[in-house]
């Protein structure tokens, strides 16, 4: 691996970015790791280069059906955040928040983090009772998050529509500086270039067909589009696809699959200089670096595995944007997707051992994993190394739905990323 | 959109109608008290979520209001027919595609 400084940029500017080595190896896979991890989005890959970095566990598999980085991890809105209202969940997201700050650094590779600040939008009397319930619950949790009055969140951003008569006023508005964006892409390829460069095979267009167990009912390994590959534990972090790839396992879980979409318009120049929110109308905005809007919108209503989705969603969520915004009433929309997203009953995922020694999952990230990349990384491979949790996914378990002590930011009207 | 047969009204409408009400023939317990956590949670929380034919449940919202089931595949969110609630669960390989 050649690592990225001034000296190595400069030096193949000269030669006309010609002689750059390949960022990682297309491996094929071995007969037997100490660990396959099943989905090379940013979780898997973070997971497998924590295990590498930090637990001196290198002899890894992540195999994906795909190509890395292509579900939801390449599919989303890329919004960070860490206010959610629960203990458990603000020290969950602060911990990928804090290692947000300096992940470019750490994978010698830009995400382009950018701490913009994230403005969440309320409209009507109960969304501001709760905004302000949440920012005081941040505040004794010493999460960032502030209060905003009307004048202040159309300062923050001006595009923003404030008029008493609009059809979706403008009463205030949560405000955490710290939050922001990432390049998504970066992210999954950042992760994956320092898991190979430590020894890590990243196997992609494999999909894994089943999870085989020994006679003692633990993990033997997966069954492939390659063949059957042993492995002492295998980690699935499948996200819209867990449910199907654990089934094979016997192990059933709280979770269902729902389309969720997002969209962008043509390039423009920056106009737009933070995130906005807005949980009742359901819409999301911010402006990438390349000038395109982005825009993201709740899951349809029903659960599918189409990487779909319907288009009154994107209506609905387009007119909700032009009302709040409607600065932007003739832009143009250059294209749409959709991701498959895994959500559980109360909201918050699961990291989490399984019935099944020997086989982990991390999953039930919903609308909302992408800002919890690194922690989520993190915590799942001490997970996997110690086969116990972190204190901080501690609370995150499977079994939460059999006790009732769920984390229910479903409750806490966390509707959105 | 989704065009949804509604087997009250007989009639096939636009999505827009409809609501999603999740996994169908999922039946509460006689006696709740005598329920163990296993068994809430299998109730509550534990979802098939298939990848493939689907029974699920929608519900005529915007028309007559009332609740039935469907088997839709969720691979091509085709539905492969609607029936109404309390009707037995209709046998896989008999249903064709397309067919409402
Ligand atoms: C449109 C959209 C907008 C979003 N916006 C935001 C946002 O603004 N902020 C935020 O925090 N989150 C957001 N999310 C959620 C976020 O994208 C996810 O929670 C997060 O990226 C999940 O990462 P992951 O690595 O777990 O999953 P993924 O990146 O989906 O990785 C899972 C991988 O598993 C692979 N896989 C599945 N089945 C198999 C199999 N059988 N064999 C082998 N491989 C398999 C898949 O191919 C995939 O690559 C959004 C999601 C979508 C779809
Ligand atoms: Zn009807």
């Amino acid at each position: 691996m050649t690592r990225f400084n001034a000296f190595s940029l400069l030096k193949n500017a000269l030669s006309g970015n010609k002689n750059w080595t390949e960022q990682w190896p297309d491996s094929q896979p071995k007969d037997e790791y100490d660990v396959i991890i099943v989905g090379a989005g940013g979780h898997g890959l973070g997971a497998a280069y924590y295990l590498a970095t930090q637990h001196g566990i290198t002899n890894i598999a992540v195999i994906d059906k795909g190509w890395l980085g292509g579900g939801n991890t390449g599919r989303n809105t890329t919004i960070i955040r860490s206010n959610y209202l629960y203990d458990e969940s603000a020290r969950l997201f602060d911990h990928a928040v804090d290692l947000w700050q300096d992940l470019s650094q750490e994978l010698n590779y830009n995400v382009m983090y950018s701490n913009r600040g994230v403005l969440m939008l309320a409209h009507n009397v109960h969304d501001v009772q709760s905004f302000k319930r949440h920012v005081h619950s941040n505040r004794l949790n010493g999460v960032d998050n502030r209060w905003l009055t009307t004048e202040e969140c159309k300062e923050y951003c001006p595009p923003l529509n404030i008029s008493p008569n609009a059809r979706y006023p403008v009463m205030g508005g949560a405000l955490q500086q710290r939050a922001g964006t990432a390049r998504h892409d970066a992210v999954a390829w950042g992760y994956a270039r320092g898991a190979a460069a430590r020894g890590v095979d990243i196997i992609q267009n494999c999909p894994v067909t089943a999870i085989r167990r020994n006679a003692d009912g633990s993990v033997a390994g997966v069954e492939t589009g390659k063949g059957f590959i042993k492995a002492k534990k295998v980690a699935v972090s499948a996200a819209g696809h867990t449910s199907v790839v654990m089934e094979t396992a016997g192990v059933r879980l709280p979770l269902e699959s729902y389309p969720l979409q997002a969209l962008v318009s043509e390039p423009v120049k920056p106009i737009f200089p933070c995130v906005v929110m807005s949980n009742a109308v359901h819409a999301y905005i911010s402006q990438s670096d390349k000038g395109e809007l982005v825009i993201g919108s709740g899951t349809d209503q029903y659960t599918s595995y189409s990487q779909r989705g319907g288009l009154p969603l994107i209506e609905h969520t387009v007119a909700a944007i032009t009302e709040v915004f409607p600065i932007f009433n003739r832009m143009r929309m250059l294209r749409k997707w959709a991701g498959i997203v895994d959500v559980t009953p109360d909201r918050s995922a699961i990291i989490s051992k399984t019935p099944v020694s020997g086989l982990y999952v991390n999953c039930g990230w919903g609308t909302g994993g992408f800002k919890a990349t690194p922690g989520a990384a993190h915590t799942f491979a001490w997970t996997i190394a110690k086969d116990e949790p972190h204190p901080i996914n501690a609370p995150f378990t499977i079994d939460r739905f059999r006790t009732g002590r769920l984390i229910d930011e479903a409750a806490a009207a966390a509707v959105a990323h | 959109m989704l065009l949804i047969h509604c087997p009250y009204c007989n009639e096939t409408l636009p999505e827009a109608e409809f609501t999603y009400a999740g996994q169908a023939h999922i039946v509460r317990a006689e006696d709740p008290s005598s329920q163990s956590d296993d068994q809430w949670e299998e109730f509550l929380f534990i979802r098939a979520n298939v990848k493939g034919p689907h029974y699920e449940r929608w519900r005529h919202f915007h028309g007559c209001g009332r609740y039935f089931n469907a088997v839709r595949d969720t691979v091509s969110d085709k539905f492969l027919t609607t029936y109404e609630a309390g009707a037995p669960r209709p046998d896989l390989a008999s249903l064709t595609e397309g067919q409402k």
